[in-house]
């Protein structure tokens, strides 16, 4: 077996033997393919003409007004295909697929961004597909649902466990270990068993890599700040990996759900509540309780409610090289509804969490400052969800009428 | 020690028997009556899987009896208590199964240790490879415990006299792709794998995943040293209740 990618401690690849070969493969494939002076240009090429790369970054002058604080960019990566950063990393990953030879993409998904991404991957490159999503998400994201199954994907809810992220990345895993002569499992986020969490991050690097190119060329400076939500992690590692050799300081926002008191939140790096162990096949800080058994997290945002983290953010978090914070639920819906008034941008409720301490931060910088915050994703998709928190009347007599219309 | 105690074993019996339960399933009074009637009805060793929230490498059968006995309020601490009681009552070797984590958190050291105290004789670990378990390949020979590795038949030969070289007791061999619980087609194929298995190491040979009736364990005779029964006794007491288990172990022939 090939040396596994650790950070410090954090990391590894705690993998059932049955899958290790499928690993190695995995590992050589992904070296190959970095060495590979062409891959790079044949994956920029493909995110330029299918995913409108590079994404802008928009200057937000009426939010910069507001908070007559620092200067406010966003990094628009809801601008991608299918509406988040997730199309990075799988776009990247079906081109591996192709290498490798393998017909069958699968995927866990939180949201559905994931989801909808992997299925748009698949049909674009001709792979079979299955996605397996939480039962809970299933419901709280219909509409990714609808379109994975229009883009030929196959959805199985999953209802065994918490019936959330974690347990979809449980049951991909189960068909992975059946599966992998013909299958690759497109993992989401920049977690799991080496090399997942190297290689997401890899894809999802392009993302910083422009957003330095950008300010620079607007602005001749580098940002003071730069913001990004933490679910698994990879929105964050992507736009943080331009800036982690400068003096810029890089924040990244998790889950604070109903709040860090209440324990029902997905904050693994900006609370007490969370401890080292291994589970889903690495090393890293899980919201567990003493025994190592995972407990139930909480969040507005499907995509952040996760009970672990990339390894390589634990790694920085304790390095200090990332400083970490919480949004609550409610703190998000307030952010959100902001940046719609103010600027006409709609970020998912995943991306909305990095708003959030932007703007806490923002009034207490100087005009001089820069802060960029990744908008990692678009928050149409959130719809159901976002009406309901902004209890919207409106919007709730149209579901009734349209509801009738089908009884009728 | 349990290598020994196999081999003596198979001096009388041509195919031994382990089986599997979950701790604290479907409650710890049925987990004692379930391995009473195992032991009883001649079972010759027997794995006792402490449940963990996320078992990766299991099917939906043992997934769901994971899940019951936590939500039962199954603790670690009470799994070491149980086995101990248990140990004390059959002469029979227990190993633990379980997952990193739950050795992990309790402290790996510690764990061997309170593994040593109570006489669980080895364990298995299926998300531990051997690159990652230098604590805990350390801790077992310090306390004399066999690590029990796995093969697959995605396993290289290479590795599986790799993997050999750290197992000690036996060598769990995985018979086919997938999770456990699910269907097996016992064939040729699976002879040219077990012969490879065979090659590859000295230790005596246990074969599981969807074995579940005496049809496959005949078929096993002569090819591996141990046959494992797991998903099917658990899917047998979800159906017909704990007293079948007894008729059932007897039903396979191998007493």
């Amino acid at each position: 077996m090939i040396k596994r990618g650790y950070y410090e401690e954090f990391g590894g690849a705690y993998i059932p033997e049955i899958l290790v070969s499928t690993f190695d493969e995995l590992e050589v494939e992904f070296r190959k393919a970095k060495k590979d002076p062409g891959f790079w240009q044949e994956y920029s090429d493909v995110m330029s003409n299918y995913s409108c790369r590079p994404t802008p970054l928009t200057f937000a002058e009426n939010l910069t007004r507001y908070f007559d604080g620092s200067k406010i960019y966003v990094k628009r990566e809801d601008l991608n295909h299918t509406g988040a950063h997730k199309a990075n990393n799988v776009m990247g990953q079906g081109l591996l697929v192709k290498r490798m030879g393998k017909k069958r993409v699968i995927a866990e998904t939180g949201a559905g961004q994931h989801g909808v991404a992997t299925a748009t991957m698949a049909a674009k490159f001709g792979f079979e597909c299955t996605i397996y999503m939480g039962e809970v998400d299933v419901r709280r994201q219909r509409p990714n649902v609808f379109w994975m199954e229009r883009l030929g994907a196959e959805v199985i809810p999953v209802t065994e466990g918490s019936r959330i992220l974690k347990d979809a990345i449980n049951e991909a895993f189960r068909d992975w270990v059946t599966n992998m002569d013909n299958t690759h499992y497109v993992l989401g986020t920049a977690c799991g068993p080496h090399p997942f969490p190297e290689m997401v991050s890899y894809f999802q690097s392009i993302i910083g890599k422009e957003a330095r190119k950008q300010v620079l060329e607007i602005e001749g400076k580098l940002p003071s700040r730069v913001y990004a939500c933490v679910g698994g992690g990879s929105n964050a590692l992507g736009i943080f990996s331009g800036f982690i050799d400068d003096d810029v300081e890089l924040v990244g926002v998790e889950a604070g759900g109903k709040g860090l008191d209440t324990g029902m939140h997905a904050s693994r790096l900006s609370s007490d509540d969370a401890s080292i162990g291994v589970a889903q096949g690495y090393k890293t800080y899980f919201l567990q309780d003493d025994d190592g058994q995972m407990k139930e997290t909480h969040s507005v945002a499907a995509g952040l409610d996760y009970v672990g983290v990339s390894p390589i953010l634990a790694n920085l978090n304790e390095s200090g090289r990332v400083r970490f914070e919480s949004a609550t639920d409610s703190e998000v819906v307030e952010a959100l509804s902001l940046s719609i008034k103010k600027e006409g941008l709609i970020p998912a409720l995943e991306s909305a969490h990095a708003f959030v301490q932007a703007f806490k931060e923002a009034p207490k910088l100087s005009i001089d400052d820069i802060i960029i915050i990744n908008q990692s994703g678009r928050g149409d998709k959130d719809i159901f969800t976002v009406a309901d928190a902004f209890e919207d009347p409106k919007w709730k007599e149209f579901i009734i009428e349209k509801a009738e219309e089908y009884h009728a | 020690m349990l290598e020994s105690y196999i081999r003596n074993r198979l001096k009388e019996k041509e195919i031994l028997l382990m089986t599997h339960i979950v701790l604290g399933y479907p409650s710890f009074e049925d987990s004692f009556r379930i391995i009473e009637a195992m032991v009883n009805a001649g079972v010759d060793l027997m794995e006792l899987q402490i449940p963990f929230s996320e078992p990766m490498a299991d099917g939906a059968v043992i997934l769901h009896a994971n899940q019951k006995s936590l939500s039962k309020g199954s603790t670690v601490k009470k799994c070491l208590e149980f086995s101990g009681e248990v140990i004390k009552n059959f002469d029979i070797p227990f190993l633990f199964m379980s997952y990193y984590n739950i050795l992990y958190k309790y402290g790996v050291e510690g764990f061997a240790e309170e593994m040593s105290n109570i006489g669980i004789k080895g364990a298995i670990v299926p998300d531990l490879p051997p690159e990652e378990g230098e604590d805990y390949i350390n801790a077992m020979q310090k306390y004399n415990l066999s690590p029990i590795y796995i093969f697959s038949p995605t396993t290289p030969y290479e590795r599986m006299k790799y993997l050999a070289s750290y197992g000690k007791g036996l060598i769990y061999c995985v018979a086919r792709k997938g999770v456990t619980g699910a269907e097996t087609q016992f064939s040729n194929q699976l002879d040219d794998y077990l012969s490879q298995c065979r090659k590859a190491t000295d230790l005596p040979l246990a074969l599981g995943f969807g074995v579940k009736n005496k049809g496959d364990i005949d078929f096993l005779k002569g090819k591996a040293d141990i046959a494992v029964i797991g998903s099917e006794t658990i899917r047998l007491i979800d159906s017909d209740g704990v007293g079948v288990v007894g008729d059932f172990i007897k039903s396979l022939g191998i007493s």
